[in-house]
């Protein structure tokens, strides 16, 4: 099923418009509908695309628009801005301590990339930053994730430190600390089991985690492809952790990832990197702007212009 | 608040002051049916016969019970349409899926059921790609003590799949399952791969695979429509396997997929473990949906 795209129904919406004269409430109400459904069909949580049509009614209800000669555009715009706003700024980094071991928490639910998002993160800080990172393998649940990470490790030539699957995480952790000052890393990722938010021995050993390393950044991945009931997962994890960024994953795929929206309305914390392949290289910085785009249908044209 | 509370009322007992279906109460099926993943224009759909037919309502008990009803009809579940075996040998199932949905997982899972009932069951860690997915499968097969036929890290995974169909016909084994590497199903050349795969299989046993299963994440939501999709047109996806039930979210995509494309779903993944599987139940699954109702009643 091809989405229509945001411009086209709204293209559309005016249609209808036209020959009715000037554009009234009623008139925009059309328009706003159709900005609800593509919002919904790009998976944003209908509570927030309740809020956020209020919000752009508000402004699009200003007398520019009302005026203006083609309000259809000027709709879109708004629509596209205001997202644009929500999901935040482009230039957000890790928190970095001045001096000493900086730390990072990988956290999320299973299967989203948590693994795969460190070793990528561990590479870029070792490229680009010159940074002498630590990997440390806080996934004693699921099968193989100790090798997986040890396997990321040596293609990407950065430690790995584990304890075995016999040892529990909070343990791990804290001989990795030891092991890492000796070492004289200065960046110490934990990649930890993925979880449900409501699973509360998992979300406590998470807590007690954070107790015992205090780390500078607890990082969520965020599914490109999540659905609505993302944004219970991250209130959950927010409430419970405190996170302090965002990676969305897996944005290669066809999902128009309206759920990181959902997440950005709840958290309030900055995307630090989009996750988007397979491959150690993958991993860009955010772009809100192009993220609207996608979110709103319109990203076929940006992306085409960005491989050429 | 204020039309949650009045809603509530309106779910049990609805013979004594059931005063009609009205646009706040379809507005409250809407809510749920979008929470759940369902998706707008399928949800549409529902919701337009749950008020086409509102004079049935009188014949249930409860609200909840005449909107399952509708969901029921809706689904239009064929009890012809089951599993399919091999009776003249083994028996090949192809977990096909998007990266971290839970195929090898659900493999381990499978393994154990059949194993449970006696069944020879061997499984093919054809994910070659993946860092420590070999080790992963190969883990689960050790614990449940089943053979695992596997080739070296980046091997061709359809040669895997002939080692492994070969070693299925002369071990006597009932039921192969075929672990592969998670795709986008934009990836073209992947799901070229994919193709490739299901054709050896179909080769080398004769009717191989009987059922491919498209494993998905609960937590999915439109893309999944495009994901069975596409994965439907790459190899002949029998059946969903929907899982991380065992969270909050309701898998709703689910019921566009069967819409839009037939697709039945067949199990649940309740967890993490290797008995966390069971077979996909309607009633109790669209239960599940309309637990909705009661929370948005509070
Ligand atoms: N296409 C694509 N695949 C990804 C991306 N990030 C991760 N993956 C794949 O998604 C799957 C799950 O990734 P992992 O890193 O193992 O996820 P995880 O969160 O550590 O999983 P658990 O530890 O089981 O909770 C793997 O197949 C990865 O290769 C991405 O950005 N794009
Ligand atoms: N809570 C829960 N977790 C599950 C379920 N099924 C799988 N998982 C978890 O989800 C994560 C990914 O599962 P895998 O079986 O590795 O997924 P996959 O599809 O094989 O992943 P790739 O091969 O990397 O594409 C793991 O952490 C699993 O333990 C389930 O039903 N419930
Ligand atoms: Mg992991
Ligand atoms: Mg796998």
């Amino acid at each position: 099923m091809a989405f229509e795209s945001l411009s086209d129904r709204l293209n559309k919406a005016l249609k209808n418009i036209t020959g009715q004269g000037k554009l009234t409430e009623k008139n925009m109400n059309d328009m706003l509908k159709e900005v609800r459904m593509s919002l919904l069909e790009a998976d944003v949580n209908y509570e927030v695309v309740k809020n956020f049509i209020a919000d752009v009614k508000e402004k699009a209800m200003g007398q520019e628009v009302m005026e203006s000669l083609n309000p259809g555009q000027m709709v879109v715009k708004i629509v596209h801005d205001e997202i644009q706003e929500l999901l935040g700024s482009e230039d957000a980094q890790l928190n970095f301590k001045k001096q000493g071991i900086t730390t990072l928490m990988m956290v999320g639910l299973q299967g989203t990339g948590k693994t795969t998002a460190s070793a990528k993160i561990a590479k870029y800080c070792t490229k680009k930053m010159k940074r002498r990172v630590l990997l440390v393998a806080c996934d004693v649940v699921r099968p193989a994730a100790i090798q997986q990470l040890q396997t990321l490790g040596q293609d990407i030539d950065v430690d790995v430190f584990t304890m075995g699957a016999d040892v529990d995480a909070v343990t791990t952790a804290e001989e990795a600390m030891k092991y890492a000052q000796d070492r004289q890393k200065d960046l110490v990722i934990f990649d930890t089991a993925g979880r449900l938010h409501i699973d509360e021995a998992l979300m406590q050993e998470l807590s007690d985690m954070k107790a015992s390393i205090q780390p500078d950044n607890i990082v969520l991945t965020v599914d490109a492809m999540s659905g609505q009931d993302i944004i219970t997962v991250a209130r959950d994890f927010n409430e419970k952790l405190g996170i302090t960024g965002l990676i969305v994953t897996k944005l290669d795929g066809d999902a128009r990832g309206g759920g990181l929206l959902s997440v950005r309305s709840i958290t309030n914390v900055p995307v630090l990197f989009v996750s988007n392949g397979e491959k150690m290289d993958d991993l860009e910085a955010f772009h809100p702007d192009r993220m609207a785009d996608r979110i709103l249908g319109m990203g076929d044209v940006m992306t085409l212009v960005e491989q050429a | 608040k204020k039309s949650k509370k009045s809603f509530g009322d309106r779910i049990h007992s609805l013979s004594d002051h059931f005063r009609g279906v009205d646009d706040e109460l379809l507005e409250e099926i809407m809510v749920i049916l979008l929470e759940s993943d369902v998706g707008i224009h399928t949800a549409q759909k529902i919701v337009d016969l749950f008020s086409e037919r509102s004079k049935e309502i009188k014949n249930y008990d409860s609200m909840e019970d005449y909107f399952i009803a509708i969901l029921k009809d809706f689904y239009n579940e064929d009890p012809s349409d089951i599993i399919h075996y091999n009776t003249e040998g083994p028996t090949v199932f192809l977990m096909v899926g998007v990266n971290g949905s839970g195929k090898t997982t659900t493999a381990a899972k499978l393994m154990q059921m059949y194993k449970d009932v006696e069944f020879n069951v061997a499984v093919a860690a054809a994910d070659t790609f993946r860092a420590g997915a070999v080790d992963q499968i190969e883990e689960w097969a050790n614990r449940i003590g089943v053979p695992c036929i596997k080739g070296k890290p980046n091997q061709d995974p359809s040669s895997v799949l002939v080692d492994a169909c070969r070693y299925a016909k002369t071990n006597n084994i009932d039921i192969l399952i075929c672990d592969t590497a998670g795709r986008l199903q934009n990836k073209s050349n992947l799901m070229k791969e994919l193709s490739k795969m299901n054709r050896v299989v179909a080769r080398e046993i004769e009717g191989a695979p009987q059922e491919v299963w498209l494993v998905l994440d609960a937590t999915t939501g439109q893309n999944g429509i495009s994901q069975a999709k596409i994965f439907m047109e790459a190899v002949n996806v029998t059946g969903i396997i929907l899982t991380k039930m065992d969270g909050t979210a309701k898998g709703g995509v689910v019921l566009a997929i069967r819409d839009q494309l037939h697709l039945p779903v067949r199990f649940l993944g309740l967890g993490e473990k290797p008995e966390d599987l069971c077979p996909f139940e309607l009633d109790n699954y669209l239960m599940g949906i309309t637990k909705g109702m009661d929370q948005n009643a509070e």
